[in-house]
């Protein structure tokens, strides 16, 4: 199940979808808005997002995912519009036969977010407007995986 | 032929989508960049730093040597950064 959405992801809620009797192993992920970087106090992030191409790439992952590690179930949630410090960001969880493989899939979930799906990150700092640029180890890293 | 600017991109255009009639001899993503940087300072601004902007058409990641056609949906943005 995928989902892209304005509001908070309620982490307990989601989380239970994934506990059923068949499954040995659950993973969750979730990412959080930072109060600061190295260049100062962020007050709120904002993430702009491509509807219709962000749903695309979601799906086309979950479906990869799904399949390579053989998951019971999948969720991924990706918040847009703007986020307090403290509040989540992205939900990704995983369930499984067994624990290596919810862990896998779900780290190479959360790895593809960051650089294959489109959104983009602003940092609204006191005086300056930050556009968060992507990180070369983290497009490295879904280069070879994927 | 419509074109959508997301991130800093739309913030320099103060635009985030034009919709563009380009000239017949316009066939690929690096000629419609070169046509879009004549447009205005602010284009030309954006574009000057094409190598790190990525494109998609019709919602799917294409390189710059990629054919367009006149309905077709183009995007122009700078590498994600989701997660």
């Amino acid at each position: 199940m995928i989902k892209v959405q304005k509001q908070k992801i309620n982490i307990s809620e989601e989380n239970k979808k994934l506990l059923k009797k068949k499954i040995g192993a659950v993973v969750n992920f979730i990412g959080v808005a930072r109060p600061k970087n190295s260049s100062g106090k962020i007050q709120y992030i904002e993430i702009e997002h491509y509807p219709v191409m962000t749903e695309k790439k979601i799906k086309e992952i979950e479906i990869y995912v799904t399949k390579k590690w053989k998951l019971n179930n999948c969720i991924i949630i990706h918040r847009y519009g703007k986020i307090k410090p403290g509040e989540n960001i992205v939900y990704v969880g995983t369930a499984a036969q067994h624990r290596n493989n919810a862990f896998r899939a779900c780290e190479f979930i959360i790895d593809y977010l960051k650089v294959k799906a489109p959104f983009w990150k602003i940092e609204q700092q006191k005086n300056k407007k930050i556009f968060v640029k992507s990180k070369k180890k983290d497009e490295k890293k879904i280069k070879i995986n994927y | 032929m419509k074109i959508i600017y997301f991130s800093w991109l739309k913030e320099t255009l103060g635009t985030s989508e034009e919709n563009i009639k380009p000239p017949a001899n316009i066939k690929n993503i690096d000629n419609l960049i070169k046509w879009l940087s004549t447009k205005s300072t602010k284009h030309r601004k954006v574009f000057l730093k094409s190598k790190s902007i990525r494109c998609a058409i019709n919602h799917q990641i294409v390189n710059k040597s990629s054919k367009i056609k006149n309905k077709d949906e183009i995007a122009f943005f700078p590498p994600f950064t989701g997660g």
